[in-house]
């Protein structure tokens, strides 16, 4: 994998090449280091690969022990948040492949490297990025790391201005609510002047309140997907028409692995929405699991389906829930594809007489989907 | 309420030292707190008592004793007999991290020594509680020792003894919270031979009856290639699925997480078929069927039409000897009409 990884990136000239050996131990010492080695090449001259082949890339950066090693496990590892106490320091680059309706790259750096080292091969890390993601501990003393991204942005406003930067105001789990409000408020204005004093205008900077927690890390995470996304528009406006027509109160579109929304429909969201369809699509694909595993030997002469992967779920599957108390409101899941499920919330006077509508209008929906992710 | 006299009441004691997490996991088990909402909690004084309706004719009757030096001593010496007898489980709690086990250990032997003279013939339960703060490599085998040890001063209970690790962040509770409820659910044989039938008429893979407030497993009846699944902790883990769904519900709507129940919960798919609905007044139905509409309908009507059946058996204890005679007299219009699509 190094090796490609050099061939691909060839040294920018001015770098010395003592420096130039650094960054490539970092990058031989990846593991499992996923190919982008096919995307590489044609986005070359876009410093933003977004528009290009879909297949973007998060940095995840902050100060060390701020939880960006927590967060990449907690997200794309399902690691359960308290075990994320165990985890190491990371010393190397950590990339992590997300094989889903689109492909991206996280990368998860060590904390304790100066990113802007030039003698770093900044090309090779900034150069493809879709997102930067700046973790900062909200519990920690946070004003060394509030510099430290100043700085970042700057660099990176003056090389690659086209790369969005997320702020996660990171372990807000044991703030109490008014000291996080102040907290969020100090490090946005922070943020915020010394970058009007150095005649950067705040641009592609967006604060996010997170914590491994609870749902408020993959809401962020989903926001942050959602601006790399080029056909979020049409996304959107699809998922507001299927609310409509069916009377539904809100529609989200899943990642089901990550549990990451890709698109919902116009109205004003809440988290409480968010957290309650993550939440069903964790109980539909937990018992998916659990019933849906691999039988086909043992029935003979069934006709039952043969998928390739058990663990994503199952063909369109489908499921409602009703809930007991009048006023509650209804949900439905349909599967869209082998990565997507849409999530319904709906309200109290529904669904049973009108599933025939539901149903016509959601496939017709998927259809669409269809052409816009062809796979 | 006349029918509460006919109500077997079983007297389960939970003892433990303080601090070991009892109370924590009564709170999550019997009354829906989550996880991360037990520090609130205070110090347990003296004895809580809590009674809890399962299916049947189950009363538990749950005395959640104060841990504290003081209080133990009490129960020991004033109170003996008040407290250990007519005992039908004894689960005591350990804390795993506790830096005095041996110490624990006599305290347990003391209690053991009591129950054994109040009431022999009670079923001992340990929790080996607090597994998570441990790594998880070495959990297995500090467990082992630690039950080898407490076994050791279990006097004349001995092997009888059985032993579970717990946590209250996964469904580990669960495991072993199902396996005390099943002992003392007296008509067990009862309901599994009429769970078994219906399991037999609706062509159903498995059937899980649980308990409603506290989503524990009461029994399930598993047939065919089901027995194959690989996912030998599936009934825990459906318990504490389902209870992090209820807890989300009842979030998301603003009311207390008790009166957060669903009706019904469907999932199709192409392998199997998934639903849940309510049996009797406490009880939830989980089946999982072959992946066809037609069996699926047909299994929604024949529930709805058992239930009477088993809202019988939750009442009655008289009859409860000869129940397979009074099988077939019972038609009347409880069933609430769901009906096919």
């Amino acid at each position: 994998m190094g090796d490609e990884n050099l061939h691909q990136s060839p040294p920018i000239s001015n770098v010395d090449q003592s420096a130039q050996q650094t960054l490539i131990r970092y990058l031989q010492d990846l593991p499992e280091a996923d190919k982008p080695s096919a995307s590489n090449a044609p986005s070359r001259k876009t410093p933003n690969s977004r528009a290009n082949d879909g297949k973007p890339r998060l940095l995840l950066m902050g100060q060390r022990r701020s939880g960006k090693s927590s967060i990449s496990s907690v997200v794309f590892h399902k690691l359960p948040p308290p075990e994320t106490l165990y985890l190491e320091t990371t010393t190397r680059i950590k990339k992590e492949y997300m094989h889903s309706f689109m492909d991206f790259q996280v990368w998860d750096f060590p904390g304790h490297l100066n990113y802007t080292d030039p003698s770093f091969d900044t090309e090779e890390i900034f150069g493809e990025i879709g997102a930067l993601i700046w973790v900062i501990d909200a519990q920690d003393d946070f004003f060394d790391a509030v510099t430290k991204l100043n700085e970042l942005i700057q660099y990176l406003q003056e090389n690659y201005p086209e790369i969005i930067v997320e702020v996660f105001i990171h372990k807000v789990d044991g703030l109490s609510d008014d000291y996080l409000s102040d907290t969020y408020q100090i490090i946005v204005d922070r943020v915020q002047d010394e970058l009007e004093d150095s005649g950067h205008p705040l641009g592609n900077v967006s604060f996010h309140r997170t914590s491994i927690y609870d749902h408020s890390i993959y809401e962020a995470f989903s926001k942050v997907i959602q601006k790399l996304i080029f056909e979020i528009g049409p996304l959107e406006s699809l998922l507001t028409t299927l609310c409509a027509n069916c009377k539904m109160e809100k529609a989200y579109l899943f990642d089901v692995l990550s549990k990451i929304y890709i698109a919902s429909d116009l109205s004003p969201s809440d988290s409480s929405s968010y957290e309650i369809s993550s939440e069903y699509v964790d109980l539909v694909v937990d018992i998916s699991e659990i019933y849906g595993w691999d039988r086909n030997e043992l029935e003979g002469g069934d006709t039952e389906q043969i998928e390739e992967d058990p663990e994503v779920g199952n063909q369109d599957a489908e499921s409602l829930i009703v809930l007991e108390k009048k006023n509650g409101s209804y949900l439905y899941l349909k599967e869209i594809n082998k990565y997507l499920a849409l999530i319904c919330i709906m309200g109290d006077d529904s669904p049973t007489d009108r599933k025939a509508l539901i149903d016509y209008n959601v496939g017709v929906f998927q259809e669409t989907l269809k052409q816009i992710f062809p796979r | 309420m006349s029918s509460s006299k006919r109500l077997k009441q079983r007297k389960v004691l939970l003892m433990g030292k303080s601090g070991a997490g009892k109370s924590s996991m009564r709170s999550i088990v019997f009354s829906n707190y989550v996880a991360k909402d037990v520090r609130r909690l205070g110090a347990t004084i003296d004895v809580e008592h809590s009674n809890i309706k399962f299916m049947g004719n189950l009363m538990l009757n749950l005395w959640d004793c104060g841990g504290q030096d003081g209080f133990v001593e009490n129960y020991l010496l004033h109170s003996r007999s008040h407290v250990f007898g007519g005992v039908a489980v004894l689960i005591f709690v350990f804390d795993i991290e506790s830096r005095e086990f041996a110490a624990d250990v006599i305290n347990y032997g003391n209690i053991i020594r009591a129950l054994e003279e109040c009431s022999p013939n009670a079923k001992v339960f340990c929790l080996i509680h607090k597994m998570d703060l441990v790594q998880s490599g070495f959990r297995h085998s500090l467990f082992e020792q630690r039950a080898e040890h407490i076994r050791a001063a279990s006097e004349s209970f001995g092997e009888a003894v059985e032993f579970f690790p717990t946590s209250i962040w996964d469904q580990s509770l669960y495991k072993a919270w199902t396996q005390i409820i099943y002992f003392l659910i007296p008509n067990a044989q009862t309901i599994e031979s009429m769970l078994q039938d219906l399991a037999e008429v609706i062509h159903a893979r498995e059937i899980i009856l649980y308990e409603r407030t506290t989503c524990l497993m009461v029994t399930h009846i598993t047939k065919g290639t089901e027995l194959q699944n690989p996912f030998t902790d599936r009934f825990e883990r459906i318990s504490s699925i389902l209870k992090t769904h209820k807890h989300s519900m009842a979030k998301h709507m603003g009311v207390p997480a008790g009166s957060a129940n669903f009706a019904e919960l469907q999932i199709k798919t192409g392998r199997f078929m998934f639903f849940i609905t309510r049996l009797t007044e406490n009880t939830n139905l989980a089946v999982s069927l072959p992946p066809y509409e037609y069996i699926f309908n047909s299994a929604r009507v024949n529930i709805s039409l058992m239930r009477p059946r088993f809202a019988e058996l939750e009442l009655s204890n008289k009859k409860r000897p000869d129940i397979g005679s009074r099988t077939e007299s019972n038609d009347d219009s409880r069933e609430r009409g769901e009906g096919a699509n």
